[in-house]
């Protein structure tokens, strides 16, 4: 760095790439300090696919129309109500003009993906995906002259009346001071600092997978909050869903995901089922598993499924495991042979008319007396080849973040910090108080991001 | 084929279809998603279907140093290039692919060497221009067969990988649109529509598409040229030499220019471009063969220019021997990608229908 930059932003995801390139492009000197290295730039943002984007008609790659009310409706039903009407009205509205804004610098869109049908009206999917989009992203920045430190790890932010003074950071060995006139924080959760993760949610956390990036440790959000930064959300909670327990701890992304649920009978390590795997279509459902996996012991759950429904589902990133008895496959799965072979014949007994079974749709085929019951697609498990996965706890995000107002803006007690911002995952607790909805992580990112970036760049100004 | 580097390209194969995040690059990924199982077959299908765009690399989140460790475009390459082998016909040949660069200079060499001792020892009484060095009936009796058996051992290889691949019955539709595709590199314009990424990491630019048409299209207006001499010769009577404004020298000659320009462009790029997201091994391979064509177009050009000198004796050998090596190797070197890539376009759209 030969100048001090007008503005640093700290993260180097999608709300950090917007507010950098909103920013640059008033006429700000920018500095992004990225703490991951090059490859694994982008945060989470590398591995999201979509925007979840209002539209009065057709718009780029969507169809019909997507309304306010609609949209926020959507997020009224995941969130079961808590949410900031005000803030997440704001994001809904702005993300119309957003999607022409991401085209303009060089994000690129695709028809809705084979699969995901349901969304092709309500989310715009980026082709390749949310690191295309960063890598767009980045080469716009570059051009308007915004630079790029990765590997630089923000370690203090000094706030003194109600301002920030200077950035700490370290890169390439050294420790580097800035004094920008400006600070947009982007930089995420606290999900990937397990220990963090443990103190928060119990000891159970330490069994959890971390969906992204390894580089979201909460480094810079603790810091403002030691100093009495104004804090949003439950601290104690996390977005976490099921996935195939054989993911990696960090970063497994998309792959990892199974559908299998709603098709299969899920036990857990003691062979007994704890919970409907019919109650709903699984995306509805998709986020309760991963609490439901994380109150079984060892935090493990395994999905048992046999031949005539090995198809019905979108392919896993491992094989499962195969075996033509049960039994065989309780012992590959490390289960009680005999456990699984009673909890499979109870369920199976419990079976009733198959006739009507509908994979795509709540078909009411369930089992009658059974405990749980299954009350959708409950076909008995009888032909083999058997198949099973096992399923654990993967963490997507955390609630607690930085509280902002509509400007972006952060806060101590009632007095904004008068030239701090924050996007992205790190305040979407502002606006998301539980629940989540496809594609709305980089809504608040995108619509938050520009905010920041063009407040900061105006006081820098 | 090498059962490793199907085995490699399978698994990551598997990650793609659980992620599908790139289906809207290319005809690879749709020809993948539809698949939940991936035969020999199947991969050696993708293999070919894969112009090696790169576009589903830098956009993966699965590249190292993460563990899942993708590479795609390296995958399908060396699938692709393993596959020409074990379709070569005949089979003792398929060596040659390994060792593309080393075939090219010992095949210019003793073709170069062989034509200029046809032109010293068999020099006729009478002829014109190059004619004058070398009878037309000689050339016909070396270029005819050297022309007519690759075509042949292709045609064996191709119906070899038609079945490997599983291709039944197609339409002559499935063909043009294959040919379609090819015509406009469709597959190098990145979905999108801004190009392909190659020589500039992630940047998409049709830099490659631009510079491939101009080979494909060169090279086409060069045997049409070609061609439409032969017509003029035994249809018309006329013999070469022709005139500035004669069809083979309106096709030959802006052929030639842009098989020059096309092929040097696409050289020049090779050399910008990540030798690891290619088949590494046979880059040298590829970059002599371009450089054949290089040389097909400029020594075909400079001989027109040397037309009336004394240069012609030299000039008319090189050519002749660069086109009498580039004719020999066409089974058995990069050019065969041409013709193994429609095959699978016609697969894809016969798939697809």
């Amino acid at each position: 760095m030969v100048d001090t930059p007008d503005i640093v932003v700290i993260g180097g995801g999608n709300a950090a790439l917007c507010a950098a390139i909103t920013a640059a492009e008033a006429g700000a000197r920018v500095l992004i300090l990225e703490a991951a290295p090059k490859p694994y730039r982008g945060g989470n943002s590398r591995h999201t696919r979509n925007f979840r984007c209002m539209h009065r008609g057709p718009l780029g790659p969507l169809v019909d129309s997507y309304s306010e009310d609609e949209y926020f409706d959507d997020l009224l039903k995941v969130t079961a109500g808590k949410t900031d009407e005000h803030l997440a009205r704001l994001a809904i509205r702005t993300s119309e003009e957003c999607l022409p804004w991401m085209e303009a610098r060089g994000v690129r869109f695709q028809p809705s993906l084979s699969g995901t049908l349901s969304l092709a009206r309500t989310n715009a999917f980026f082709l390749g995906g949310g690191k295309g989009l960063v890598n767009a992203y980045y080469r716009t920045a570059e051009t308007l002259g915004v630079e790029v430190a990765y590997e630089a790890e923000v370690t203090h932010l000094e706030v003194e009346d109600g301002a920030v003074v200077w950035v700490d950071y370290t890169h390439g060995g050294e420790t580097m001071r800035v004094t920008p006139k400006s600070v947009v924080v982007a930089s995420g959760g606290f999900q990937a600092d397990t220990d963090w993760l443990t103190r928060a949610w119990g000891p159970a956390a330490r069994n959890f997978l971390i969906r992204g990036t390894p580089y979201n440790r909460g480094v810079v959000l603790a810091n403002l909050l030691d100093q009495q930064v104004e804090q949003v959300g439950d601290p104690t909670q996390c977005h976490a869903v099921a996935i195939d327990g054989r993911a990696p701890k960090f970063d497994g992304g998309i792959v990892t995901r199974l559908d299998c649920v709603p098709f299969s009978i899920v036990v857990s390590k003691d062979a007994q089922r704890f919970y409907d795997e019919g109650e709903d279509v699984w995306p509805k459902r998709y986020a309760i598993w991963g609490r439901l996996v994380a109150g079984q012991p060892d935090q493990v759950a395994y999905a048992i499924i046999d031949a005539k429904s090995i198809d019905l589902f979108m392919p896993s990133v491992f094989p499962p495991e195969r075996a033509d008895t049960i039994e065989d496959l309780a012992v590959i799965m490390g289960l009680s042979p005999d456990a699984l072979r009673q909890t499979v014949d109870a369920f199976n007994a419990t079976c009733g008319d198959t006739s009507g079974f509908k994979p795509t749709e709540l078909d009411g085929v369930a089992t009658t007396g059974l405990t749980p019951p299954k009350t959708n697609w409950a076909r008995p498990v009888i032909e083999p080849p058997f198949y099973g996965y096992s399923l654990r706890t993967g963490v997507t995000f955390t609630y607690l973040g930085l509280k902002v107002d509509e400007n972006a803006q952060c806060s101590i007690g009632n007095r904004p910090v008068s030239n701090l911002w924050a996007a992205g995952e790190t305040m979407a607790g502002s606006i998301l108080g539980q629940g989540y909805l496809a594609g709305f992580g980089m809504t608040i990112g995108t619509v938050f991001g520009r905010i920041a970036g063009q407040k900061a760049a105006a006081h820098a100004n | 084929m090498q059962t490793d580097l199907i085995a490699e390209a399978r698994r990551q194969a598997e990650i793609c279809n659980a992620c599908r995040y790139c289906e809207g690059y290319c005809s690879v990924f749709p020809a993948l998603h539809r698949e939940r199982a991936f035969s020999d077959g199947d991969i050696t299908q993708l293999a070919n279907l894969c112009h090696n765009c790169r576009g589903c690399y830098y956009a993966c989140q699965y590249t190292a140093p993460h563990e899942f460790y993708l590479n795609l475009p390296r995958a399908l390459a060396e699938v692709r290039h393993d596959s020409w082998k074990a379709h070569a016909w005949p089979g003792s040949f398929a060596a040659l692919f390994d060792r593309s660069g080393v075939a090219i200079a010992a095949g210019l060499t003793l073709a170069v060497a062989f034509v200029f001792m046809l032109a010293q020892g068999l020099r006729p009484a009478d002829g014109m221009e190059f004619y004058a060095y070398m009878s037309h009936g000689l050339m016909v009796a070396i270029f005819a067969p050297a022309f007519v058996l690759p075509l042949l051992a292709l045609a064996v290889s191709l119906r070899s990988y038609w079945r490997a691949v599983g291709g039944g019955g197609f339409h002559l539709r499935d063909l043009w649109s294959a040919m379609a595709s090819a015509g406009r590199m469709k597959n190098l314009e990145g979905g999108h529509g801004d190009g392909c990424n190659f020589e500039d990491e992630d940047r998409f630019t049709h830099a490659r598409r631009h510079f491939h048409q101009a080979t494909l299209y060169g090279f086409l207006l060069c045997f049409a040229s070609t061609s439409s001499g032969t017509v003029l010769h035994y249809g018309f009577g006329l013999e070469a030499p022709y005139g500035l404004f004669s069809l083979p020298k309106l096709l030959g000659i802006p052929g030639g220019v842009l098989l020059c320009l096309g092929t040097a462009g696409l050289a020049w790029l090779k050399t910008k471009a990540d030798p690891n997201l290619g088949a590494p091994k046979v880059w040298g391979g590829e970059m002599a063969f371009v450089l054949l064509l290089f040389a097909v177009s400029a020594t075909g050009l400079l001989l027109y220019a040397a037309t009336g000198t004394g240069a012609v004796a030299l000039l008319l050998p090189l050519h002749l021997g660069t086109v009498l090596t580039f004719f020999l190797l066409t089974p058995y070197s990069k050019m065969a990608h041409g013709f193994y890539r429609l095959a699978a376009l016609t697969k894809e759209a016969s798939a697809q229908r």
